[in-house]
Order: structure tokens, then C-alpha cells, then sequence
């Protein structure tokens, strides 16, 4: 069954007939009629374009703001977080339908929407079922308590007299005795209040499941999403539409930094549907009727641009040098053990290396949109921003209005693997829409998506690295600088890119941040540094950087693990083999390093053994130092390996490589993840979850790169900005879920975390596959041909 | 503007537009199809694919006006309620993450597999290349397209 079948049957029945009627689809309109009528419908079902609110928050304390039963024995959950694309809509229905003991098809999710739905904050952080599933479990608990109260008081038996299945609760001594939860309490409120300092603690007096009891955790129904996503009814943010409704487009500074002289309206004025240029400082937007009118009208405008006195960044060919060159604007406190220049100093074979990863960008296969509708003195958003709360509170900020009198409602969109400019089309709706007091609806260009969207930051990382005369790895010394100063934050009222244009930006960036690898090795001596660099232009500069899928962890362990690989392959030790003595702290000749380690450092640890062990059997891993043999042919193929630990959720990769040695194109040919996050709610929907964000790593590794000249991006659309396609796509994929507990007592372990830690370690995983195959060791991301063969001939391959 | 009059999914529709209007604005904003979007406008991604007389074509990039033939958008695929091989084959694959660019990529592969049922894996690579994915399910897309394959011939 669709979702939106679903939502029909156990919402407001007007909604078929309204679809019926209107003539078009009202979408985002019709998402907000989908509500259970025990939320404030804020008029929706009256049918006009907008009720007049206001919307106040829904009360995380109130059980009857996360689930609805329904006559018919269906349920509605109502959570606060949004599924891009990874079945995370899903999940919560399983968690939800097992502590509730619901049928999972009876059930159905709604997400985002910030006047039906609790604030849990959106999503962001691989955090959904590791933070947010938390409270969902409980309040089904909770439910599911209260629901067998009430069938107590019916039959007049005790609660433990009583079972449960399906929702339909039954008497144990006469099973002809049934009442369903429909039954019960269908249509009408628990009215039971929750307790808990803030919504992640919210919780009743029930107690959760042992996992052993769960019937729908740890198995895969198929996706909600993906139906409507295939036959074309799914709800896209890109679709909203409503009466009246006008479109925009912006038009950006062709040079970074550059203001606003003269606009020449004429210019303009007179083509079909025009409707007004907006223009406020250095913010500006052509408004048409149509949107293709908006798209040519947006190029023919005249405007005069000051070109800014000094360059506002280096040429991306000189970005590395300067990075080495600027003073940082940041230093981390260092992470240290040991000392350091000590055991280097008398450490039998020092290694040092640089490594070097651009600018990379979120790059959505759809550029930043959302709609708005100021109509009855509200304001609607319709957007796919991950964050909806956020987007909600910024907007209201930025605009002066109340937040009651603003709401977001969130819908399909791209990828948003972070903080994307979706944010930024979302104030920039609001403002035109607020403005021209008509619904304004608006889409980047795919030149603005590319040069705009925020970066993830440059990094260059420089290691040292010293063996004894046994090959134990006995210091290591990791310093990083980021090009991170002015990190921009989710929705914020006075970074977003319009408050930075219109010069409504806060007076202090933000310091911006810069991360270590973050595996659980055990080393003797050493010290992780870190710092920040700013570019000459912080504001108003598309070389702007935000959250991108996992904010610092793969340039971090590009860099690490590369040169873990490096100082195996100078000890003569097979790379998996060398892990594993760093992590048991075993060395050679000396016994353990450290003999106490504190309990959840072990813990850890433990559960990275069983990952690097995994995937190193799923391989069919044989041990030996690299490189390996070099074969005769144009095709040299190696095996590289990889891992990390984010958050308590453990990786362990293996590429095997394809390099051409004649035209240095590097084929990813198959992949092994061992993966580690803790109990797996929907084994297939996390499986290719892992297996798309390792595919973005091949991606990130290969192909992109941001470039510029000292005024502009010049990576503007597909031509000038390689990704990866079919083409690259591997030949063999394999996902081993590793649940890694140590400890016989426990046999489950907590839901983790699950899809950014897969992005960790696989670029440096793709370097030492190199390595394997040629001898030749890549330090700079990405792998592009002409820098593959550079460095085979370096290496004369 | 001026009346111009396509066939859309079995069913004639005039609308009312400039005639260099990309057909991606039609199908979207006057005849509210959803199925294609916009992804690049340049011909370069495939979100906005539709066929035309059975063949993929890119709506950024053709003029409402050069539309020659019966147009099937992905709202139009599945026929007398029953979904096309290959939206099956995607569900049964459990394909899209996101789905922004799966019309692309489904109708790309219906256009494939009508001109050639059987392809190779090569084949699949080469004919999919164009269409971009930035959620990156290429590898569910291609085992998809295989099933698809296999289906098709069983029918
Ligand atoms: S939107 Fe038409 S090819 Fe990209
Ligand atoms: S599924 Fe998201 S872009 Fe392809």
C-alpha cells in the first residue's frame, strides 16, 4: 500500500474528494489535510489555500502528539525528523509498530511538518535511530500501556491476563474474547501527559522491549518511500504549488564579493509575465509569472557589478600553497599521549608525508528550491531542508515574524546529505514571498547549485611517523589544516546566504572546525594538531563551507589511513595484519602496550577487531605486505584497505582496483564493508544505504574537486565538474553487518548510527589500493587520471 | 505565447505557451506531470527525461514546438494499473534513495531495454553513463535493469 493510500484511508476524508475537485494538485496543501484529526488542522480542511493558523508547536509532552489510533485499528506516528532517502520513515515504523505491538502495515508516518509534528529537529548526523528512536520507543511503549489499561477495565481482567498481537488485545484464558486498539480508543485521545526534561528523555512509565521480543526490527520491509518515488505520485518539495503562485530566480555576483553599482530594470521590464525585480544590497531576484520567464529574464538582467579591490581567495592550484603559507585563524587544543619528538628522534625509520583534499561540494542533482505562501498573514514553506524546525525558526528570525505564524512543511527532495542551500532557497522563498505578498516560489540554476552550495573544507594534513627496529609503530604525529573559518551553521537567520547579500550577517564567523581520524589505535606516543585557515573573503563568497555527509571524517582519514598503509608497507607488514596489532596493542617483541585499558576504550576496540577482522574474511583476504606483484599488462590490480569509528559504529572497507596504467583511469572493481552500528533495524534499507554512501566516496575520491580562478568558481555545471556515473559503478558490492558486543551477557547492542561513518574511510581505502596495484602512492584527492599517470611515472610504472 | 497541442500519455492536451518553452515547463507547471524535474537544464543529467515516440529524450533542452510524437512521462508508464517491468523491477530492487533523478534513470532503461532487450552489463554502463545519480544507487540501478531484462524476456 502507498503511503498516501494509507494517509487517505486514517485521515481527514475530505482529502480524495479535495483532490478530485481541485482541479490540480495542490501538493504540500494536500500533505498538510493528511493530518489526523486530533491535530490543530489549522483550517486545512476548509480547503482554502492556507489556514490562518496560528501554529503553535505540538506538545512533546502529550502522547497524543506522536500516535494516533484510528477506528479501523490503523496507527498514525507522528515524528519529528525526515527521511532522505534511507528508509529511516521505515524504521521508525518498525521500532514504533514493535513497542506498540501494532501490525507495521497498519501503520503509517508522517515527518516534518512543523505543525503536526514534535520538534525532534530534522535530521542531520547519522543520529535518527541512535538519538530520535529513543523517545519514539518509549511513547509506543507507552501506548501500548495504556491501550491494555483500557482492555483490562473492558473485559475486566488484569493486564497480565491479558496478550497483545497486532493491536487486537485478547483475554489469555478466552481467546474468543477480542478488542482491537481501533476499538478502544479509535478517533478519540490517550490525554496521557509524558514526563522527561526535553524530547529526547520524553518518556510514560512503560518499560521498552527486550530486542529478543521485537518482530519487526531486524527485518526488511520494503521502503514506504519508494512506491510513490516510482510511479511518480511521491510529494516532491520541487512541486509544490499553489494558486496564484509566481516564480523566481535569483541573480548572483558574478565575481565573489562583488556590490551592487546599478540594476537597469529596463532591461527587463517589458518581456511576458515580469513581474518585479527584488533587489536588497547585493541580493537579487527576478520575479515572473511563469518560471521559464523567470529563468530569461533572470539572464537578461542588466547589472552593473563592482569588482572587489583584492582577490577574494587563490586560484585553486595554488589553494594548497596557501593553506601551507596563511596563518591559522584557529589551533585546536592538541589530543596527546606520550611524547612525541622523543620517540621520533629515537625512533629506528621515520616516515613523513603530506596529503592534500579540495574543496568538495554537496552538488545536488536538484538545485536548491522551495515555495512560499504569505497568504492570511501566515507563511508556509514548502521545502525538502532537512532541518524543517530550524528552517521554520530561521525564517522567522530573519523575517521579524512571530514563529507561530510561520510553519514549514517538508516534502521529498535531493540529496541533502548535510547543510545544503536548501537552506538558503528556503529564507529566500519566505523574503520574495513576504515581499511581494504572493506565493513565490524558487529553483537555483544549476551554475548557482555548483558554485554556491556550501563546500565541505579543503584539508591539508601532514604526517609523521617513527618505527622501531621491529617494526611497531612507536610514534605518530597527525597535523591538519582546514579551510574552515566561517563554517556556516543550519539556518541561521544571520549566515544564510540572503542575510549575508542583503549585509544582515552576524559581526563574528564562526571559528570553524578541523577533525583527527578518529580510530581506536593504540600508539605509544602521539599527538593529534589541528587548525583552521580563512580564506582572504569570509562573506559573501561561494567558497563557503557547511556540513557535507560526514563534515570532516574523510579528508581526516584519507590522510590517516594512507599513512597507517604507508608505514606498513616501510615495516614490511601486511596493512590488515598492522591494524590489528595497533588495535589489540600488541607489537612485536614488546607485549602489550598498554595492559589497562578503561572499559569502553576496550569495548571499542573490541568491536573494531571484529570489523577489520570481517571484512578482511569477507575479501578473502591474503596476507602480504604491499605492493603487491606487479602485473605485466595495461591493467594493474591491487587491494587497499581502510577504517574508522564514528560515534560508536565502527567501518572496515576494502577496494580492489582496476588502474590502467597507460591511461591512468582507476576502476573500483569491488567493494567490502564491514559495518558496525550497533542493532540493525532494516538490514536492506542500511545495506544500501552503505553501499550509495561508499559510492559517493569512489565519487569524492576519483572525480570531484572545486575549482576557481581568483574570482570565481569555475566548476559550473556536469562538463566542468566530473562526478561518478554508471560507468565507474563496481562490479561486486558486499555489506557484511557485523554486530561486534564482546560481551555474552548484552547480547544486543543500542541502535547506532549508520550512514555517514560508511563515508569515513573508503578514499584512503582507494589510495592504498592504488599503492597495491603500482607501486605508487596518490597524496592528493582527487584521483584523476592525469594525476595517476604523474604519479606512475614518478614511480616509472 | 500561442496554442500549441501534444500527446501526452495517451491523452491530447493544448496549452497555451511561448513555443520555445522547454517542454520540462509544460509537462510540469501547465499539465502538472511531476515525473520528469529539473536537474541541470543543459542537457547533462537526465532528471528531466521523458520519451518521445518511445525514446528518451531530455525536456530541458527540446522546445514544446519540436515535439514530434506521443509523449509517455513516468506518470504515464505504468499501464491499466499495473506498473511497467522496470518500476517494478526498481521496487523489487528497493532502487531509489532520494529518487530525485529515477525518472531519469527508469525511463532511460525502458528506451534501453525496447531497443535492446538483452543487454550486456557493458551495455547497461554505456547507455546509463549519461544519467547521473548524485545519491549514487547505480549499483541497485543496474542490477535493477537486469531484472527488468530477465522479466521482459519471461513475458
Ligand atoms: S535537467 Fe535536463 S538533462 Fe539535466
Ligand atoms: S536517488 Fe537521489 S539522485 Fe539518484
Amino acid at each position: 500500500m502507498r503511503i498516501d493510500d494509507i494517509l487517505e484511508t486514517v485521515s481527514t476524508p475530505s482529502r480524495r474528494e479535495f483532490l478530485k475537485t481541485s482541479g490540480r494538485l495542490v501538493v504540500g496543501f494536500t500533505a498538510a489535510a493528511h493530518a489526523a484529526p486530533l491535530v490543530p488542522l489549522a483550517g486545512a480542511q476548509t480547503g482554502a489555500v492556507q489556514g490562518a493558523g496560528p501554529y503553535p508547536d505540538p506538545d512533546f509532552h502529550q502522547l497524543d502528539s506522536w500516535i494516533v489510533i484510528h477506528q479501523d485499528n490503523t496507527a498514525t506516528f507522528y515524528v519529528g525528523k525526515t527521511d532522505l532517502g534511507q528508509g529511516t520513515g521505515t524504521a521508525f515504523r518498525q521500532i514504533m509498530s514493535d513497542e506498540l505491538d501494532m501490525a507495521f502495515e497498519r501503520t503509517t508516518c508522517i515527518m516534518g511538518h512543523t505543525d503536526l509534528t514534535v520538534d525532534q529537529g530534522g535530521s542531520g548526523g547519522s543520529d535518527a535511530l541512535q538519538v530520535d528512536g529513543w523517545p519514539m520507543r518509549r511513547v509506543a511503549a507507552e501506548a501500548r500501556r495504556v491501550l491494555l489499561d483500557m482492555g483490562s477495565t473492558h473485559f475486566g481482567v488484569p493486564v497480565d491476563r491479558l496478550a497483545v498481537s497486532d493491536g487486537v488485545i485478547t483475554v489469555k484464558a478466552d481467546p474468543s474474547k477480542q478488542v482491537t486498539y481501533g476499538e478502544l480508543i479509535g478517533g478519540r485521545r490517550f490525554g496521557v501527559t509524558l514526563t522527561g526534561r526535553n524530547i529526547n528523555e520524553t518518556t510514560g512509565i512503560a518499560t521498552l522491549k527486550p530486542v529478543q521480543e521485537m518482530k519487526y526490527v531486524g527485518t526488511s520491509p520494503q521502503r514506504d518511500d519508494i512506491p510513490a518515488k516510482v510511479n511518480g505520485t511521491a510529494k516532491w518539495a520541487v512541486d509544490a504549488k499553489v494558486p496564484g503562485m509566481l516564480h523566481a530566480r535569483n541573480v548572483k555576483p558574478p565575481v565573489a564579493g562583488a556590490s551592487v553599482v546599478r540594476i537597469d530594470e529596463s532591461s527587463v521590464r517589458g518581456m511576458p509575465g515580469f513581474v518585479a525585480v527584488v533587489r536588497e544590497g547585493n541580493y537579487v531576484a527576478v520575479v515572473c509569472e511563469r518560471e521559464e520567464q523567470a529563468i530569461a529574464a533572470a539572464r537578461r538582467l542588466q547589472v552593473n557589478w563592482r569588482t572587489p579591490a583584492t582577490a577574494p581567495f587563490p586560484a585553486s592550484e595554488d589553494l594548497f600553497a596557501y593553506m601551507r603559507g596563511t596563518k591559522p585563524t584557529r589551533t585546536l587544543d592538541p589530543q596527546a599521549n606520550g611524547d612525541i619528538e622523543a620517540a621520533l628522534a629515537g625512533a629506528a625509520v621515520r616516515l613523513e608525508a603530506e596529503y592534500e583534499v579540495p574543496f568538495q561540494g554537496h552538488t545536488s542533482i536538484g538545485p536548491a528550491h522551495a515555495m512560499a505562501d504569505p497568504s492570511n498573514g501566515q507563511l508556509t514553506i514548502y521545502s525538502n531542508d532537512m532541518k524543517s524546525y530550524g528552517l521554520r525558526s530561521g525564517i522567522a528570525e530573519f523575517l521579524g515574524i512571530p514563529r507561530e505564524k510561520v510553519r514549514v512543511l517538508w516534502l521529498h527532495g535531493p540529496q541533502a546529505y548535510g547543510r545544503t542551500a536548501a537552506d538558503d532557497a528556503g529564507f529566500e522563498a519566505a523574503y520574495l514571498a513576504q515581499k511581494l505578498g504572493r506565493p513565490v516560489r524558487v529553483q537555483w540554476m544549476r551554475d548557482e547549485e555548483h558554485a554556491w552550495d556550501t563546500k565541505g573544507p579543503a584539508y591539508l594534513v601532514k604526517l609523521r611517523g617513527g618505527l622501531d627496529a621491529r617494526g611497531n609503530l612507536v610514534a605518530l604525529d597527525y597535523e591538519a589544516r582546514a579551510a574552515d573559518y566561517c563554517h556556516l551553521g543550519y539556518n541561521e537567520h544571520d549566515t544564510v546566504l540572503i542575510a549575508q547579500l542583503t549585509g544582515r550577517q552576524r559581526q563574528e564567523a564562526a571559528e570553524g572546525g578541523a577533525s583527527a581520524p578518529s580510530d581506536t589505535y593504540v600508539v605509544p606516543n602521539r599527538r593529534s594538531l589541528m587548525h583552521v585557515v580563512s580564506l582572504p573573503l569570509v562573506w559573501e563568497t561561494p567558497l563557503r563551507t557547511g556540513n557535507l555527509r560526514d563534515p570532516n571524517g574523510p579528508q581526516a582519514t584519507f590522510a590517516g589511513e594512507s599513512f597507517i598503509d604507508e608505514l606498513a608497507a616501510e615495516a614490511k607488514v601486511d596493512p590488515v595484519e598492522f591494524r590489528l596489532r595497533l588495535l589489540t596493542g600488541q607489537m612485536n617483541g614488546v607485549g602489550r602496550v598498554l595492559s589497562d585499558l578503561p572499559d569502553d576504550a576496550g569495548f571499542r576496540r573490541a568491536r573494531s577487531i571484529a570489523c577489520v577482522k570481517a571484512a578482511a574474511e569477507a575479501y578473502g583476504w591474503r596476507p602480504r605486505p604491499s605492493p603487491g606483484p606487479r602485473g605485466g599488462g595495461d591493467l594493474l590490480a591491487g587491494r587497499g584497505f581502510a577504517y574508522a569509528y564514528r560515534n560508536q559504529t565502527v567501518v572496515a572497507q576494502i577496494a580492489e582496483v582496476e588502474v590502467n596504467r597507460r591511461t591512468g583511469r582507476v576502476w573500483v572493481k569491488r567493494l567490502v564493508c564491514a559495518h558496525d552500528c550497533g542493532l540493525v533495524v532494516n538490514p536492506q534499507a542500511l545495506r544500501h544505504t552503505v553501499e550509495n554512501a561508499m559510492l559517493h566516496s569512489i565519487s569524492r575520491a576519483l572525480h570531484e574537486e572545486v575549482t576557481f580562478d581568483t574570482e570565481k568558481v569555475t566548476t559550473v555545471d556536469w562538463r566542468t565538474s566530473p562526478t561518478l556515473t554508471h560507468l565507474d559503478t563496481p562490479e561486486r558490492i558486499d555489506v557484511v553487518l557485523v554486530n561486534g558486543d564482546p560481551n555474552p551477557n548484552r547480547p544486543d547492542l543500542p541502535h547506532y548510527g549508520a550512514g555517514e561513518a560508511a563515508c569515513k574511510p573508503l578514499i584512503a581505502a582507494i589510495a592504498n589500493a592504488i599503492y597495491d596495484a603500482t607501486g605508487a602512492r596518490i597524496r592528493r584527492v582527487p584521483f584523476r587520471p592525469q594525476r595517476v599517470v604523474a604519479a606512475l611515472e614518478a614511480v616509472r610504472v | 505565447m500561442a496554442n500549441l497541442t501534444l500527446s501526452v500519455n495517451g491523452q491530447r492536451r493544448t496549452v497555451d505557451v511561448d513555443p520555445a518553452t522547454p517542454l520540462l515547463y509544460v509537462l510540469r507547471n501547465d499539465l502538472d506531470l511531476h515525473g520528469p524535474r529539473f536537474g541541470c537544464g543543459l542537457g547533462q543529467c537526465g532528471a528531466c527525461t521523458v520519451l518521445i515516440g518511445g525514446t528518451a529524450t531530455r525536456s530541458c533542452v527540446t522546445p514544446v514546438s519540436a515535439v514530434k510524437g506521443e509523449v509517455t512521462t513516468l506518470d504515464g508508464l505504468a499501464k491499466d494499473g499495473k506498473l511497467h517491468p522496470v518500476q517494478q523491477a526498481w521496487i523489487d530492487e528497493q532502487v531509489p534513495a532520494c529518487g530525485y533523478c529515477q525518472n531519469g534513470q527508469m525511463l532511460t532503461a525502458v528506451s534501453l531495454l525496447q531497443r535492446n532487450p538483452r543487454p550486456t552489463d557493458a551495455q547497461i554502463r554505456e547507455a546509463m553513463a549519461p544519467v547521473l545519480c548524485r545519491c549514487f544507487t547505480y549499483y541497485r540501478i543496474q542490477a535493477a535493469i537486469k531484472r527488468a531484462a530477465g522479466a521482459a524476456q519471461t513475458v
